[in-house]
């Protein structure tokens, strides 16, 4: 399926994408081509066929209900690029 | 000593015929001497690795060495390592200096392997041919010309040149055995859980996998013993006693039967790189295997599969990248929106933005069943051709990749024939099967690999077999022009 101008403004919008708009056609060509590629998978009829969820049918283990990681905040704050007493700093979100 | 393999180095290191601190120093200046051609490395860590040297030296003189304990190794910049800058190829993590270790890298730090720093790799492993890395082009040793494939594409040319006798990888889709076949060494991607992805950077949770890239199967056997084991900080790792991954390097071939998929050989594989795979199967019935026809009728399936998958996957990974907790962040944002869209628009390059956005589309309000729900139960159906595959032979056998190493930029217009190259390796993550490739001779110059793929957990046996071959040929063993 072929995307518009407009697919590709809101598809980069939901991830949270700036992209310019010079570059949008040739994000409308190249995603239309992938979404060719894929479209393939329609062919096959997949009813009744159980998706899989991991390949070894793996569940989530269990554990205590204890703790088991330690304060690093510090430690990790280091590298962000903006802190102030522990906490991490962004544009202003409330007016 | 940069022409010994692991079990070489580690008789040497064992019988006093050099040091750590030496081998360490040898290794490092091959790689100040060559790397600016082949730009394998992001990262060297000189002063650390010397300094890893010195303390397995001394450990060793304590009577406390392991197999490996001195012997250097190079890691692929997607896992985390505690100091040390982690890129994952990406001008995104490009500041990003990691505040822990990887378990990979707590197995080898633990194992007294010697870091001399952390590879080049397409971006966020987003590639075939290390050509998306925010730090430019890896060349392929046998050929500047051409890329090394990808995406632990570093790690593949640097083994190739002897910067590094051995080198860890990441495989979601190929990118251990590709650029394994492409450099001409040897390279295994374990079955699913085998290797702990705590602190290796997320690409798409439910098909990474670590393993190691060495210049033989007995080397891969080795360093495999080191990285794999359960890990209780990875949710998907397997709970089963680690393998001793080298038990059956020295069984004979003599009987194991190997099924060579008939969608493997068709349309679009080059016939040289087909002539050296047919040769390497002679080979193996020269050594008693028996070798019979089969079928993986879903192989089509397989990459139209993976493209919803893998971008589904990584673009739900990836929002945490977000210039907020790490990594880059946008110059004077106005508002939160603008803070993250930026930061994420200047941070990652056009192939990462690329999958982001298809998976953000596939995953979008409506679309979910017609893309991720019906991958996932295409899936099943791939997983399935080779249960009923191994239910006939030992093991599957065919090209790794369907052509040899390309031109740097030849493909990079071209997305989707990128993708198409990636046919007869990407079906093994999708199962989370192991798959292995070693050399096998050579088209036009450049390498080409064979493929072994295993059933669940029966990486010893491929292994042995693909040892046998190496006791048998000299592929592995031939050294690029210019690297001797």
């Amino acid at each position: 399926m072929a995307l518009e101008r407009k697919d590709i403004k809101n598809i980069a919008h939901l991830a949270r994408l700036a992209i310019s708009e010079a570059d949008i056609p040739e994000y409308a060509r190249n995603l239309s081509n992938i979404l060719a590629l894929v479209e393939q998978m329609q062919a096959v009829d997949t009813s009744g066929v159980t998706p899989m969820a991991h390949p070894l049918d793996a569940v989530q283990r269990l554990r205590e209900d204890g703790v088991t990681e330690t304060d690093q905040r510090d430690h990790f704050q280091q590298i962000a690029p903006a802190v102030e007493d522990g906490l991490y700093l962004v544009p202003k979100v409330i007016e | 000593m940069h022409n010994k393999t692991l079990s070489e180095l580690s008789a040497g290191l064992a019988g006093g015929d050099f040091s750590s601190e030496e081998l360490t120093g040898g290794f490092l200046a091959r790689i100040g001497k060559f790397d600016g051609q082949l730009n394998s490395f992001i990262t060297v860590t000189a002063e650390s690795a010397l300094a890893q040297a010195r303390a397995a030296d001394a450990r060793r003189a304590q009577g406390q060495a392991g197999a490996l304990t001195g012997i250097p190794l190079a890691q692929k910049d997607i896992f985390c390592t505690d100091g040390v800058r982690t890129s994952c190829g990406s001008k995104m993590l490009d500041n990003f200096i990691a505040p822990y270790d990887a378990t990979v890298i707590e197995h080898c730090n633990g194992a007294g392997l010697v870091m001399l720093g952390k590879t080049n790799m397409d971006e966020f492993a987003m590639g075939s041919s290390n050509e998306t890395s925010f730090y430019g082009a890896v060349k392929n040793p046998w050929d500047l010309k051409a890329v090394p494939g990808g995406s632990s594409g570093g790690s593949a040319a640097a083994v190739a040149a002897r910067l590094t006798p051995a080198a860890t990888g990441t495989d979601t889709g190929g990118s251990i055995r590709q650029p394994a076949a492409l450099c001409g060494i040897t390279g295994i991607k374990p079955t699913y859980g085998s290797v702990s992805r705590y602190g290796m950077i997320a690409f798409a949770s439910s098909l990474d996998q670590g393993g190691p890239l060495a210049r033989n199967a007995e080397d891969c056997a080795l360093l495999l013993n080191v990285m794999a084991g359960f890990d209780p900080r990875d949710s998907t790792s397997v709970e089963r006693a680690t393998p001793d991954y080298s038990a059956a390097l020295g069984n004979p071939v003599k009987g194991l039967r190997i099924g060579l998929p008939k969608e493997y050989f068709g349309a679009g594989l080059d016939p040289a790189v087909a002539q050296a795979v047919e040769e390497a199967i002679a080979e193996y019935r020269r050594l008693g295997a028996e070798v019979v026809e089969i079928s993986l009728p879903n192989t089509a399936l397989a990459v139209p599969t993976y493209y919803v998958i893998a971008p589904a996957e990584c673009s739900s990974n990836l929002s945490r990248m977000d210039g907020v907790r790490f990594g880059h962040r946008c110059a004077e944002p106005q508002n939160l929106e603008d803070l993250y869209k930026r930061s994420r628009g200047e941070g990652f390059g056009e192939e990462v933005k690329r999958r982001i956005m298809v998976g953000t589309y596939a995953l979008s309000a409506g679309y979910y069943d017609a893309y991720y729900l019906k991958a996932q139960q295409l899936r099943h159906l791939i997983a399935d051709d080779f249960k009923a595959a191994f239910e006939k032979v030992d093991v599957i056998m065919g090209p790794t990749s369907p052509s040899v190493a390309f031109d740097i930029g030849a493909r990079s217009d071209d997305p989707v024939a990128m993708y198409l190259a990636d046919v007869y390796t990407i079906a093994v993550n999708l199962a989370g099967l192991p798959g292995m490739s070693l050399p096998v001779g050579f088209a036009d110059g450049r390498p080409v690999g064979l493929q072994i793929i295993g059933n669940y957990f029966d990486e010893a046996r491929m292994l042995g077999a693909a040892h046998q071959y190496q006791l048998a040929t000299d592929w592995h063993q031939r050294i690029p022009h210019g690297f001797e």
